[in-house]
């Protein structure tokens, strides 16, 4: 074997370039590539030799499987490049795709109709069900490459009713230095910690309330977003978006410049080899221009409103996890939980649609609250359980002059749940969910889900 | 206002400036490369190794301690194949650091440089956690390490100039002493050519290719699928047809199937360390293999 001489040789130059490399004019360093690059060139065919007729020694006694022990030289490592020719055609560079298939069955002892979290503004579609058998969301994920600079990731959802939405479209720089990632487009807010993650990512059927209460469920954001991971062991990222500011609890204001403001920091690391955590805070602050919701008066009567203010909300999250020596595979348990604040102030329209011949506009200044904490454990492989709390403070809500048509309310909806899930593999998972929901003054609804999460084609990766 | 202008300042030098005090900052997936880079690079590489030998690498989180350590890495060396699917992509399009994206030297995939064994002829995720590359764990074949060894040093070389005579020597010296330690493996594993085996998961058929050992069944109906008392039936009937001498497992898996199994068969249960730090004894690639083969050879009799 010429190899070992070979190497050396090329060891030698090697060891006399660097010892004259200062030293050296363009003309010599010209030379010495040539050299380099002639060397290279006999050094790759003699190793494409030796492979051959490594390969031939493989293959012929080859019958049946194992080769044999003695069948290659052990001091000639060779450097094979065995990666068959991509595949060509126009299919060749298509993303990635994946499909999510979820669905429910639903039992609620109360009308999903009349779902609403007494105290709080509505925020949207937050039901978490109908009744009986339901497809929920279908998820259609496509992600590439675009170019050596930047990812385009594109989501859309099916919803039961027929409706595709943009959940998210976004290119992502990926050739920024120094720790920084710039997203721009549609995307999932980076806010609180349940946020940018997908809903079959979640470890129970619904949203917390606090996510129900004050984003509307989850808070998209179309516009940018800058994160910059610092230079450092442990983790320590700091973000900040700006965007429409269309998503609740902002609205639409048809205006230039910016409808929203975020901020936050994460932290995390490890304790051990057995647990991770990683802990945040957020700031969010946006602003509505009549956003009408109908909200019951001290008469009764459902009356429009009208607000239009700013809305800042602040998240305090952590989530914690343990895994024996870092091996979830077979036990794990993970607790998180999240804190959030809200005030709104600005003004608010009584009777916004004149419907009761009462219209009339004053001051308006809300401070509310509320947190959820939750445990899942995996107690088997493929076989976890989890227990949910959520708790909400209507908190102290100023309605100026029209304080004469609402009343202060100090009841705080929660909710408790249990859930058991079965993941056979890490493409689809089976889930009984159990919750009993106080959301309402002397209302109690009992809610079972069983649900389904089926995953398709490419391989994701769940963010922690 | 000023003094968080000088904070940000300073933060900002600070970002620019330590990557040219420090040495190459490696970002190992599994203990196998991490310590094949201690190898090659000696001190003039820092290593940082994302998992541990008792960890099953199919199934890793993308924690936060991964992403900043990502972050800061010269280079990351992946098994590739899949292996990492799971997690690294994440890691590596969070962490802000164009080095280290695929494509770029700084990104160096171990299986791409190495004949994989077990290509499906089908991709069907029916057949359980299947690889489209080919069965990952090349590393249970210590002439696969050797196989990386030489690119790897060249990858070294490429992105570290400088020291790139320091690389060319160790390599050469490493290539020497593990090319004769195979030969001393090979020799001690003699008796083990032939040997019929099952194995827990299907983490070692370079390993048993190497050896020449003859893999009768595999516990895991399915890879990556765990084994149900049903399967173990057939594969407890399987042995009475084709006997085995003992069953293997790699550190991180758990004990049941294989002790179930080895109880009922009367066969030897053996847990080989499968990767650095997987036993006390596997300390590093010398003794991953020492102990591989010396728990084999036991486990045979």
């Amino acid at each position: 074997m010429s190899i070992p001489i070979l190497t050396r040789s090329a060891f030698a130059l090697a060891l006399l370039i660097a010892a004259d490399v200062h030293a050296a004019t363009d003309a010599d360093l010209a030379e010495i590539r040539d050299q380099i690059r002639q060397l290279k060139d006999s050094y790759e065919a003699r190793i494409q030799a030796l492979e051959q007729r490594l390969k031939d020694a493989e293959s012929r006694p080859s019958v049946a499987g194992p080769i044999p022990a003695a069948a290659t030289t052990p001091a000639a490592p060779a450097v094979a490049s065995a990666a068959p020719a991509p595949a060509s055609g126009i299919s060749a560079f298509n993303p990635a795709i994946s499909a999510v298939l979820q669905g429910a069955y639903a039992n609620l002892s109360q009308d999903p109709n009349k779902y609403a979290l007494a105290g709080f503004a509505p925020s949207g579609d937050i039901v978490p069900a109908k009744r009986s058998f339901n497809i929920a969301e279908s998820e259609l994920n496509l992600s590439a490459n675009v170019d050596d600079k930047f990812y385009g990731n594109l989501i859309l959802s099916l919803s039961p009713d027929n409706t595709v939405a943009v959940e998210e479209a976004y290119g992502l720089y990926t050739a920024a230095p120094y720790g920084i990632a710039p997203k721009f487009g549609r995307f999932l807010s980076s806010i609180g910690y349940l946020n940018d993650q997908h809903q079959h990512a979640w470890d129970f059927y619904d949203a917390p309330l606090v996510y129900q209460a004050f984003l509307g469920g989850q808070y998209q954001n179309n516009g940018l977003q800058v994160k910059w991971i610092a230079p450092t062991e442990e983790f320590l990222e700091f973000g900040a978006e700006v965007g429409s500011g269309e998503s609740f609890p902002g609205n639409s204001r048809n205006k230039n410049g910016t409808g929203n403001g975020i901020v936050y920091v994460h932290a995390g690391g490890d304790v051990g080899a057995s647990n991770s955590w990683r802990a945040g805070l957020s700031y969010l602050q946006t602003a509505a221009r009549d956003r009408e919701y109908s909200q019951p008066d001290i008469a009764g009567n459902d009356a429009q409103v009208a607000f239009t203010g700013r809305s800042r909300i602040a998240i305090a999250d952590f989530v914690w996890k343990w895994a024996p020596n870092g091996n979830a595979q077979e036990t794990n348990f993970k607790v998180q939980g999240e804190y959030f604040w809200r005030r709104e102030s600005g003004d608010l329209t009584y009777d916004a649609n004149n419907a009761l011949g009462l219209a009339q506009t004053g001051g308006y200044r809300s401070d509310q609250n509320g947190f959820y904490v939750q445990g899942v454990y995996q107690f088997m492989p493929n076989w976890r359980i989890g227990a949910r709390y959520d708790w909400l403070n209507p908190g102290s809500v100023d309605y100026g002059t029209n304080g004469v048509y609402f009343g202060a309310t100090s009841f705080n909806p929660q909710r408790t749940a249990v859930m058991l899930d079965w993941t056979p593999s890490e493409f689809s998972r089976f889930r009984v969910q159990y919750q009993q929901a106080k959301l309402r003054p002397d209302v109690t609804d009992n809610e079972i889900f069983v649900q389904y999460i089926l995953t398709l084609g490419a391989h994701g990766a769940h963010k922690f | 206002m000023k003094s968080i202008l000088r904070w940000w300042c300073a933060a900002t030098l600070l970002a620019l400036a330590a990557p040219a005090l420090a040495a190459l900052s490696i970002f190992a997936t599994v203990p196998e490369w991490g310590a094949l880079a201690e190898e090659l690079g000696g001190d003039k590489v820092k290593v940082y190794v994302a998992t541990n030998a008792l960890q099953d690498p199919h199934h890793v989180e993308a924690k936060p301690s991964l992403i900043s350590r990502a972050r800061n890495a010269d280079l990351v060396i992946a098994t590739g194949a899949e292996l990492e699917i799971g997690w690294l992509p994440l890691v590596v399009q969070q962490a802000g650091n164009p080095k280290i994206q695929p494509g770029k030297p700084g990104y160096f995939e171990a299986a791409s440089f190495v004949t994989m064994l077990e290509k499906p002829t089908r991709l069907d995720r029916a057949d359980g956690d299947v690889h489209p590359g080919g069965n990952p764990h090349i590393q249970t074949d210590p002439r696969n390490i050797l196989r990386v060894a030489a690119p790897l040093t060249a990858r070294l070389v490429e992105l570290d100039p400088a020291n790139a005579a320091f690389y060319q020597e160790r390599g050469k010296a490493f290539a020497e002493r593990f090319g004769n330690a195979i030969a001393n493996w090979e020799k001690q594993a003699a008796a083990l050519k032939g040997v019929p085996i099952l194995v827990q998961h299907k983490a070692f058929t370079y390993l048993i290719a190497w050896l020449g050992m003859i893999e009768v069944a595999a516990l895991e109906p399915k890879p990556g699928v765990e084994p149900t008392t049903a399967w173990l039936s057939e594969v407890l009937a399987l042995l009475q047809r084709q006997p085995a001498r003992m069953v293997i497992r790699a550190a991180y898996q758990s004990d049941r199937a294989s002790l179930w199994i080895a109880e009922r068969a009367k066969i030897n249960a053996v847990a080989l360390p499968f990767t650095v730090g997987g036993t006390a004894e596997a300390k590093d690639l010398y003794g991953l293999f020492d102990d591989t083969i010396a728990r084999l050879r036991k486990g045979a009799q």
